[in-house]
């Protein structure tokens, strides 16, 4: 199970960043895992154009938890154009690697991203 | 090795030594080897190494030694010692008993009746039997984990040449009515095949009371090595092998004898026997590790009240999921194991949770506690202490919560 989670995956796992809601977030993401049923709440603030915060709620195993830790803190301070362009396997390289089963977890964790910002742009008619 | 050699070889192993204590509560996923055992196996490695097969002292000293565990296993479980065979361990022993049934009496008929529930060992092995063409009827449970012997009566047909159920559950510990199922197999002359794997070494068992033709075991759930097991065969009941060869194990299970293993497994199981008695004490420690767990808000025990395995503890708390608790649990040094989606090979949630009508998210939230002989009223009160704050923590985590 744990066969092959990172330091750096244990190390957000344990300490996760950003944890919880933002109440006046300017967009959401929700996404849900088909594989395994998880589900991941992406929260973010902007300003000028940048991601000035994101947080996160997630159900699901250690690896949703990290990599929803782990993108939290890559994106923040980002422009929404950047930030669109964070990767699936970004976010599984900034933890130094997931085991392959758990590939599906780092998804959902810039899937959510990206339907957050998706969602500011909607609301905002930027889209 | 020499005793010093030992001791530098254990003080230059590569385990990280914290402060943290080590609580191993997984004893349904295995038990280490007793160090009773370890001894009795231990001269079979190199001194007494003879093949049982072989005539002369060291052949005939290894095959008295395999003899000898025989007994014991047999006696473990009312049997004769003529009726054990011994097998590379549970699984080899449920494919043993199910496929051999099977081919034996295919021109009796293709049926064979299961419970959803069972191991993946005999699931499996029904499953590649049905792209055999072989007919098998899955039995629901209700949402304690119990079959109902008036389904198997039910589900019996003349074709049916196989009734496989389980006697206790590994996940939540239910004990099955084995012994009204056994009484209408018998009926109906039809095999009937328990996989013991988890009550052998937890409860008295005996093949007579049970009635059943066909029994597993498995060595290394009652602190016995692993890759040994072995299936009771009542006599009289055929069974096709699944290894050809030389003609060991009467003919059922050919190849050299496993002699340390068996030696080891025979004394596992007489241990067991003497040890029966001590159920009571970790029946206690599973009440107190129940009550205790259940304090916390939005949790359930899965499994039954009282029809359960004694070191069985299986409960569910809502809203977040069991591997990032296993996980949690192991920062704090503690063993155990979930069922959730998330923690298996093929990410489904354990069917047996589901059998018992959990929804797919309540079966992700599942945890298993189960006790062994190295757990104490202590390891309890610190995992009844260390819980609280692992659940409150992923329930801030989690959207569900609130
Ligand atoms: C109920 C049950 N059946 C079968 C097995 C398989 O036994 P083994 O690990 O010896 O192959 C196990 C062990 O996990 C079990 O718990
Ligand atoms: S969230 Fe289910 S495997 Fe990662």
């Amino acid at each position: 199970m744990t066969d092959g989670y990172s330091e750096k995956v244990m190390e957000h796992f344990a300490n996760p960043r950003n944890v919880g809601e933002i109440k006046d977030a300017d967009g959401i993401g929700k996404v849900g895992n088909p594989t395994c049923g998880d589900l991941m709440w992406i929260y973010i603030k902007v300003k000028d154009n940048r991601l000035e915060d994101v947080k996160f709620k997630t159900f699901g195993c250690g690896a949703a938890i990290a990599t929803s830790s782990m993108i939290t803190e890559m994106a923040k301070g980002m422009t929404l154009e950047d930030a669109l362009k964070i990767t699936r396997n970004d976010v599984a390289e900034a933890l130094e690697g997931l085991p392959p089963i758990k590939m599906h977890c780092s998804n959902l964790a810039a899937d959510g991203l990206h339907a957050a910002i998706k969602d500011y742009l909607e609301r905002t008619g930027k889209k | 090795m020499a005793f010093d050699a030992i001791v530098k070889y254990i003080l230059n192993l590569d385990i990280p030594r914290t402060m943290t204590r080590q609580i191993y509560m997984d004893h349904s996923s295995t038990t280490p080897v007793d160090a009773a055992v370890a001894e009795a196996m231990l001269p079979y490695f190199s001194d007494r190494f003879g093949n049982p097969s072989s005539l002369y002292t060291i052949g005939r000293e290894a095959r008295r030694a395999m003899e000898d565990a025989r007994a014991n296993v047999a006696d473990l479980i009312g049997a004769k010692k003529e009726e054990i065979i011994f097998t590379g361990g549970g699984t080899e022993s449920d494919n043993l008993a199910i496929k051999g049934s099977a081919y034996r009496n295919r021109k009796k008929g293709d049926h064979i009746i299961t419970s959803s529930i069972e191991h993946h060992a005999v699931l499996h092995t029904c499953k590649y039997l049905e792209s055999q063409g072989f007919n098998i009827t899955y039995l629901p449970v209700n949402k304690e984990g119990l079959v109902n012997p008036v389904d198997v009566e039910t589900a019996i047909t003349s074709k049916t040449i196989l009734i496989t159920i389980m006697h206790a559950n590994h996940e939540i510990g239910t004990i099955q009515p084995i012994e009204e199922i056994g009484k209408l197999a018998k009926e109906k002359d039809i095999p009937f095949h328990t996989d013991a794997i988890q009550s052998a070494g937890n409860l008295p068992l005996n093949v007579d009371t049970l009635g059943v033709s066909l029994l597993s075991m498995s060595a290394h759930k009652m602190y016995g090595p692993k890759g040994v097991g072995a299936l009771y065969v009542r006599k009289g009941t055929g069974l096709e092998p699944l290894i050809h060869g030389g003609g060991h194990e009467r003919d059922i299970r050919s190849g050299t004898e496993n002699v340390p293993g068996i030696v080891g497994f025979g004394k596992a199981a007489r241990l067991a026997k003497e040890r029966l008695p001590e159920a009571a004490e970790i029946t206690k420690l599973r009440e107190s590790l129940i009550k205790g767990v259940l304090e916390i808000k939005d949790s359930f025990l899965n499994g039954h009240p009282v029809k359960r395995l004694p070191n069985n503890v299986n409960v569910r708390f809502s809203f977040i999921e069991g591997e990032s608790m296993i996980l949690n649990l192991d920062m704090k040094g503690v063993a155990a194991s979930t069922g959730s989606a998330c923690s298996s090979k093929s990410l489904e949630p354990s069917h047996i949770l589901l059998a018992t009508g959990l929804r797919h998210e309540e079966a992700h939230g599942s945890l298993r506690f189960t006790l062994g002989r190295g757990n104490t009223q202590e390891d309890v009160d610190y995992v009844v202490s260390e819980l609280p704050e692992i659940v409150n923590k992923l329930r801030m985590i989690s959207p569900l919560a609130r």
